[in-house]
């Protein structure tokens, strides 16, 4: 499981392609050129760490509409997810029809969700049970809120996997609120992962900003699913240093002096402390980065703007498999 | 010809296609050795085996949120949820996961699944073993809902819906289990999913019935045949999508319309077809539409007397039938 140099820089560059993605999606809302974001800024250690513990594109994902940098790192692209927040033709994940940051990846074995939350969680215990009956050696991920963690949908899948020892890692990104309620009026227990004792699986709590962290605790969780000792809970405990999204205001209910104080821990921040730490990153190789991320991110925003609306023709369809075009 | 009931039948096309396809497998509370509360799959654990006939914990909405993931994966399951009255669990999976997944994803994911259901009342079971739920799924695009109502089309529709590559809301009209006998081939053959069937010629009046009620409307029109007045009888047995080409065929020749079902009257299925006979016949009607329907209390009393107030049968559906041909 150990990273090499040159891996380790990348899972630094996806985290920071993912954040330019992300704040430009905000710009471009203040500018009344998109309707909607919903953000994943403060998460992207975790899913950047949980991706790359994957056989990505042979492994399969539930996601959830946070993981803009699991995505990424699934092979999603910047022009994808401008298409996403413009409601364009063209858009990969749903022909538009979703609203920005429901994913669906096919060819990466990415599955479309929707909103009401947790309701991946089954899929992936029923993709986990597939596996099983196939005899194949993939796991899946699955990735939720700690919010979700409330839902029957969660526990009902949870008790699944561990019932029948199904390769899935349910990763909750504890990032502290579900749009503005606080993870104590959420949960009895100090962190998600307590919930795996009575369920009767592993339950590891781990610093989501730190994406080496979160690397190293869901690839032993990978190689024990795909060893077939069963599901992992893994919470991975971060800050959503956003609103919830482009609709909330989060001085409503939370103080200035907490998310000044979370940012401290910003995943970027703390990843590029290691990686300096370490030798592996200067200011030039960042500067690089970012004139990549740069020119990548409005690449795509000119992409977007650019690309027609779907057509109307188009909106009557495909209800049922039967009228499914392909190519 | 074997002459079987409606629970053999059914038992027959689960039997078939799990021999015939190991993607099929079966999933569902009690299903396995005790081979389901009615028996629809008794001998079925013995033959498959536990990983293919599969108990799932007492809980629906995973029976079919797993039945998802599987579908996902490629696999062709059955979800068996014990009696109707309790799928309403389940109902955020079908309706947000299932039926949306096709047009959500355009096109890229489908799921091919069943999810079997008994339903209806007439058999002691109270408020929560007798309920009719068809109108809350005939609302839902993305949705087939299918409803047998002899072992012949049973066995039919269900090898069809086993083999459909969308989520079917399959619903058995449990009264009828071992009530209905039909002839039956024993080898395999299909009854496609859509399309709608006159089961009795007449000229007076249509009746459109299905599931158990047309078992009844059958009766009722042989007494009305016996008092002079041809009835002709749709058995509908797909509600969604509709097979209007039938049902106004039959109301153009015979000018009037009875739909008869034990679903409540408000908001029941009934409704649609009235609404289809109103936009789309209204120069051939001789009378008003009719319904004959469950009152609209909240469900099934349990007592005797109390049942037999609230479900139609073959004497109040004769006294409709009589109604209607006289005005």
């Amino acid at each position: 499981m150990e990273l090499s140099n040159d891996i380790q820089l990348e899972m630094f560059w996806m985290m920071l392609l993912s954040r330019r993605l992300d704040e430009r999606a905000w710009v471009l809302h203040r500018q009344g050129k998109i309707a909607f974001h919903i953000s994943g800024i403060g998460q992207e250690a975790a899913q950047v760490g949980a991706a790359f513990a994957l056989r990505r594109g042979e492994d399969w994902v539930t996601p959830y509409y946070r993981d803009l940098a699991l995505m990424l790192c699934l092979g999603y692209t910047p022009r994808d997810f401008l298409l996403a927040l413009s409601g364009k033709q063209g858009e990969p994940t749903s022909g538009a029809r979703q609203m920005p940051s429901h994913w669906s990846m096919r060819k990466a074995n990415a599955v479309s969700h929707s909103a009401p939350v947790a309701t991946q969680c089954p899929h992936a215990a029923g993709i986990g049970l597939a596996i099983k009956m196939r005899k194949e050696d993939k796991v899946v991920l699955t990735t939720l809120g700690e919010g979700s963690t409330s839902q029957g949908e969660w526990y009902e899948a949870v008790n699944w996997a561990a019932i029948h020892h199904l390769p899935v890692i349910f990763m909750v990104e504890n990032n502290e609120y579900a749009i503005s309620v606080p993870v104590d009026k959420q949960m009895a227990v100090a962190s998600s992962a307590d919930k795996a004792c009575g369920m009767g699986l592993r339950g590891i709590s781990v610093d989501g900003t730190d994406v080496f962290s979160v690397y190293r605790t869901v690839a032993e969780a990978v190689a024990d699913a795909r060893a077939g000792k069963g599901p992992t809970l893994v919470e991975a405990r971060m800050y959503r240093l956003t609103p919830h999204s482009s609709d909330d205001d989060d001085r409503t209910y939370r103080s200035r002096e907490e998310v000044e104080e979370a940012k401290k821990k910003d995943p970027l921040t703390v990843g590029r402390r290691i990686l300096e730490e370490a030798g592996l990153l200067n200011q030039a190789k960042i500067d690089e980065m970012e004139t990549r991320a740069k020119e990548l991110v409005d690449d795509a925003v000119k992409f977007a703007e650019q690309a027609p609306y779907p057509d109307v023709a188009d909106a009557m369809f495909p209800v049922y498999a039967e009228e499914v075009r392909r190519g | 010809m074997a002459e079987i009931t409606m629970i053999d039948a059914i038992r027959q096309a689960m039997d078939d296609e799990l021999a015939r396809d190991e993607n099929v497998f079966i999933v569902g509370e009690d299903v396995g050795k005790r081979g389901g509360v009615f028996r629809a799959t008794v001998g079925l654990f013995d033959k498959y085996g536990g990983e293919r006939v599969i108990d799932s914990p007492l809980a629906e909405l995973s029976i079919v949120g797993v039945g998802i993931g599987a579908a996902l994966y490629g696999m062709r399951p059955i979800c068996e949820i014990q009696f109707a009255d309790f799928i309403y669990p389940a109902f955020n999976q079908i309706v947000s996961e299932a039926a949306k997944m096709c047009y959500r994803s355009n096109g890229e994911w489908t799921v091919p699944m069943v999810i079997r259901a008994p339903y209806g009342g007439g058999i002691g079971g109270g408020l929560y073993h007798s309920q009719s739920v068809e109108a809350l799924f005939a609302h839902i695009p993305g949705l087939k809902v299918v409803i047998p109502s002899n072992p012949y089309d049973a066995k039919g529709l269900l090898k069809a819906a086993v083999r459909d590559p969308n989520p079917v809301i399959y619903l058995e009209p449990k009264k009828g289990y071992r009530l209905i006998r039909g002839e039956v081939p024993e080898g395999d053959y299909t009854v496609p999913i859509g399309p709608a069937q006159v089961t009795r010629q007449g000229s007076d009046l249509t009746v459109y019935a299905y599931g158990m009620m047309h078992y009844y409307t059958l009766q009722a029109a042989e007494k009305l045949a016996g008092e002079g007045v041809n009835v002709e009888v749709v058995d509908l047995r797909t509600l969604y999508p509709v097979d209007k080409q039938t049902v106004l065929e039959s109301v153009s020749k015979t000018g009037k319309a009875l739909i008869v079902h034990e679903d409540n009257l408000t908001g029941g299925y009934g409704g649609e077809i009235a609404a289809i006979i109103a936009e789309e016949a209204f120069t051939y009607l001789d009378a008003p539409v009719r319904r004959l329907c469950g009152p609209d209390v909240p469900a099934v009393p349990f007592s005797h007397p109390l049942q037999d107030w609230f479900m139609p049968n073959p004497d109040k559906i004769a006294q409709a039938m009589r109604d209607l041909a006289a005005y």
